[in-house]
């Protein structure tokens, strides 16, 4: 736990975000107005790959209310490329508006400027565009194939980034093994889909010689860093601001070629300007998630026991390299071990272009994909050996006095005891009864499944030597805590917390360093102006490596305000005792409360011997290394042989983060992971047709999860600390993604498995499972 | 410039009126004209809900209808819902108190469609508050704790 002896820390306490929200008064980017306002609207592409061979913006240019129309042509030169977080020699970059070719469907081609949001729409349906279109590649595996056509002419194939990662161990072992089998699997491309899409508001102020960027995004340090680099103005002049952000899930991590791209026609316009895509652009143009293919193949013992494992990711990347993206797919190795003992490991890692919006990290990123693989495969060998999921899964766990644990996959695993999850899962869940349930259920040839996800993931990676040379962005971040001379703390973190509570919790772990009410404490976050250099919120790390900053800050102000302390009780710093908001000197009555040392700090006794007038610190946390927590989950599932509906009957997860500071807010987080993870496993599926239309561009046709869809979950959880950073806390965002995937497609394949069915590729649609259905009655 | 029509909307119980574009959405106009922004665009389609309004007392998705079609009528946001700036909605209590948000986004809307509830429904059970959620979506609470909001709501009303 924290450093101070928690008192609100630990409490459900509820947040201090949501006063602003429930009121409708918070201010997302789209809220921000400004006098001399333009909007932006933009030109696409219809095509997926073609040439352009002409554009006339002369019509646009003329519609009443438009003050510019623009073009690759008017900024070329003047601007750089697509901001990317890791770069790879001799792979193109990626220009902010399509220069001479487009690549996907949805690639920006021309911006139109208008004084009001609809005349820029209209003008822009005015921009014409003359696209001699080309063969594109669409499906992952065939860009792959020696006589696909290239995304990139220029280039030998369309293969971005290839990690082989060959073992002999493995060959010997495969050679060794009882049995071995093969397994075959998709992990579709989804859509982030955050409710707020992307909303920017670029101002250029001529007099000072600054930029201000409001941007719906989880990492607005970054983001001024890149436009300082993609637009060579200096960073010192650049102003980011991450508001009031309506989620994220990864793919507000990436400083998109519309942020920069705004940002240079302010400047060039002397206006600011504002733009907030359309749910349709959202569909096309933000970065999607998933899109792997895996082929596994399994040597085990007739026990159960897991040898070694040889495998294949190919991540599909899309058109271009964002952010991470052709990296998201090498984790998929690193954690194909999950929670299991297992010898050795095989893999190859291909990040492969096609002409399809480019793939990024969402939520899980790449570790989805592993407990994906390595949960079904567990299922497959039970099935494979006659033994029971829970009981393969207990014969191969990683022992919990095996930690520190590395595994042959490269990843260094913290603390885990994956049998206590387990074991309460079982519990919780009524395991045995299930399975008689279940049991009785067949007997009268219905289809009720049971599936299980027992899994670990990486949160709060670390530490930034991990990372190659060229990348772009640090693992660590900052806190400073600015004591007030009333005592009142602002605290200004390096996170971006965007519903994730930080503002809350935040406060809860300076009310219990200082005694002060959580309402004397502000958080400022998501503003380079405001708070000192920040990395930002995205994989799960903003207790775990911001939380842990901010715990040092802490330190640090105390320490400093005991030493005060001390000189104005007139007693050695070792003599003074603290308790809830008060300095007392041992054994005496002798004391001086947290405010009044605030007030000495700053006012009217400041010359204390070797110390600085005010209260304040900054702090920076840099993980030694990364934290794994693990989660064990069980859902029961009946599916209608006559429709293929699936309905889920129970879901009930034991998840272990380490610490909790605040449980309802880590609730939050769980079931709001659960949902998506489910959506993923059920629903959800970015698709396009063979010559690259997105067909899933709507609300209609892109299937978000709704309310009704889904019984109560049941959660609880289990606390094995990490040594990692001062709270003992790993992290919680991706949990639910990671678990919920193969637990779900676990408990469907378990009820078709008597009809001979052993794999329903996601996302399980009420369809594909009744084609399977039939599909097995004709075989039988 | 175009045609512009004029258009009154009594908007939270004060009258407004405007010259618009006849297909001005009542989002915008909301948004743009009166800078009510707590109704957000979330889809434009009526799809997603994040922009739900209340029009003559009944919930309407305000991305699907036009500002022309609110003329004369009475429309309460977000922003109106509370008896005054010092009070909550008890709908609003249950949101904070249940932790029935997270981004935020879609929780004014989210919390017009739930009033449309319990104005017809004043005891809902979990499966009707499911189903009257279900036009407005969440990314990410999972919808749990959203369930449990508009209980608490309605277990306050049903206590005064």
């Amino acid at each position: 736990m924290t450093t101070f002896r928690p008192n609100s820390v630990g409490r459900p306490i509820k947040r201090r975000e949501d006063p602003r929200l429930i009121r409708g008064l918070a201010t997302y980017t789209d809220d921000v107005k400004l006098p001399r306002m333009t909007y932006a609207a933009f030109v696409r592409s219809d095509f997926a790959a073609g040439a352009i061979r002409s554009m006339d913006t002369t019509a646009a240019a003329a519609h009443p209310g438009v003050v510019g129309v623009y073009t690759y042509a008017d900024m070329a030169g003047q601007v750089g490329a697509t901001p990317i977080g890791v770069e790879i020699p001799g792979m193109p970059d990626h220009p902010l508006l399509a220069n001479g070719r487009v690549l996907y469907v949805g690639h920006p081609v021309a911006v139109v400027i208008a004084e009001s949001p609809y005349a820029a729409r209209d003008a822009a349906a005015m921009v014409e565009v003359d696209i001699e279109p080309r063969e594109a590649v669409v499906d992952v595996e065939a860009a792959l194939a020696p006589d696909a056509p290239k995304v990139y002419e220029e280039l030998d194939s369309n293969v971005c980034l290839q990690i082989p990662a060959p073992n002999p161990e493995a060959d010997k072992l495969f050679e060794q093994a009882d049995q071995t089998l093969s397994i075959r699997l998709l992990n579709q491309r989804v859509a982030p889909f955050p409710m707020e899409g992307r909303a920017i508001c670029a101002h250029w102020e001529e007099g000072p010689g600054k930029l201000t960027l409001w941007t719906s995004n989880q990492a607005p340090h970054s983001v001024k860093q890149q436009i300082a680099m993609c637009l060579g103005i200096p960073e010192i002049r650049i102003r980011a601001i991450a508001p009031e952000v309506g989620g994220g899930f990864g793919a507000k991590i990436p400083t998109y070629a519309e942020d920069a791209l705004l940002c240079w026609v302010s400047r060039d316009l002397k206006r600011p300007v504002k733009w907030s895509e359309t749910r349709t652009e959202n569909l096309l143009g933000m970065t999607h998630g998933r899109g792997h293919v895996e082929k596994i193949d399994v040597a085990f013992q007739n026990d159960g026991r897991v040898l070694a494992l040889k495998g294949q990711t190919i991540s599909d990347i899309g058109a271009f390299r964002s952010f991470f993206g052709p990296f998201i797919a090498l984790s998929t190795h690193t954690m194909s071990c999950g929670c299991y003992d297992i010898k050795a490991v095989a893999w190859e890692t291909s990040s492969v272009f096609t002409n399809t919006m480019a793939t990024e990290a969402y939520r899980g990123a790449g570790r989805p994909e592993a407990a994906y693989i390595i949960e079904r495969v567990m299922d497959e060998v039970a099935a494979a050996t006659g033994l029971d999921p829970v009981a393969v899964r207990r014969r191969n766990f990683i022992s919990k006095d095996a930690f520190p644990h590395t595994t042959p996959a490269g990843a260094t695993y913290d603390t885990g005891d994956y049998e206590k999850s387990l074991a309460r899962l079982v519990e919780l869940a009524g395991y045995d009864e299930a399975r008689a349930e279940q049991h009785s259920a067949r007997e009268e040839g219905r289809l009720v499944g049971i599936g299980l996800a027992t899994f670990t993931e990486v949160c709060g990676l670390g530490p930034s030597t991990g990372a190659t040379p060229q990348q772009r962005m640090g693992t660590w971040e900052s806190a400073t805590v600015r004591v007030e001379p009333t005592g009142n703390v602002t605290v200004y973190t390096g996170v971006s917390p965007h519903g994730q509570g930080q503002e809350t919790v935040f406060a809860q772990m300076v009310s219990d360093a200082f005694g002060v009410g959580i309402d004397d404490v502000v958080v400022v976050h998501g503003d380079t102006d405001q708070v000192q250099h920040g990395v930002g919120t995205f994989g799960s790390r903003g207790i775990a490596v911001g939380g842990a900053a901010l715990d040092m800050a802490l330190v640090k102000v105390h320490a400093k305000a005991t030493r005060i302390a001390a000189h104005h009780l007139d007693a050695p710093v070792d003599q003074i005792d603290y308790e809830d908001g008060e300095f007392t000197v041992t054994g005496t009555d002798r004391k001086l409360t947290f405010r009044q040392v605030a007030e000495m700090a700053h006012l009217w006794n400041v010359n204390v011997p070797g110390e600085e007038p005010g209260l304040e610190a900054v702090a920076r946390f840099e993980p030694s290394a990364t934290t794994y927590p693990f989660g064990a989950h069980l859902c029961q599932v009946e599916i209608d042989p006559e429709s293929g509906q699936i309905e889920i009957q129970r879901y009930v997860a034991v998840d272990d983060f380490g610490e909790v500071l605040n449980p309802m807010l880590a609730d939050g987080q769980r079931l709001g992971g659960l949902v998506q993870g489910i959506g993923q496993a059920m629903w959800e599926e970015i698709q396009y047709d063979e010559g690259g239309q997105l067909l899933s561009g709507t609300l209609m046709d892109y299937a978000v999860p709704r309310a009704k869809q889904f019984p109560r979950m049941e959660l609880d959880n289990t606390v094995t600390p990490t040594p990692i950073n001062p709270l003992g806390a790993k992290g919680i965002g991706e949990l639910g993604t990671i678990g919920a995937t193969p637990c779900i497609v676990n408990a469907i394949v378990d009820a078709l498995r008597p009809l001979g069915i052993t794999n329903i590729d996601m996302p399980a649609k009420p369809e594909r499972v009744w084609q399977a259905i039939q599909a097995a009655g004709a075989a039988q | 410039m175009p045609d512009t029509v004029p258009v009154a909307v009594t908007v939270n119980g004060s009258k407004h009126q405007r010259e618009v574009e006849p297909r001005t959405l009542l989002v915008h106009f909301l948004r743009e004209e009166l800078d009510l922004t707590g109704a957000h665009v979330g889809c434009e389609s009526t799809l997603c809900g994040a922009c739900t309004v209340h029009l003559n007392g009944r919930a309407v998705k305000s991305c699907t209808v036009l500002a022309v079609q609110a003329d004369g009528q009475e429309v309460t946001t977000i922003e109106g819902l509370a008896a005054s700036a010092d009070e909550l909605h008890p709908l609003q209590v249950g949101f904070w108190e249940k932790h029935g948000l997270q981004c935020g986004y879609c929780t004014p809307g989210m919390i017009m469609a739930a009033k449309q509830l319990l104005d017809d429904n004043p005891n809902p059970s979990e499966a009707e508050i499911r189903e009257a959620i279900d036009g407005n979506i969440c990314r990410c609470t999972g919808y749990q704790q959203i369930v449990d909001a508009v209980q608490h709501a309605a277990d306050a009303a049903g206590v005064a």
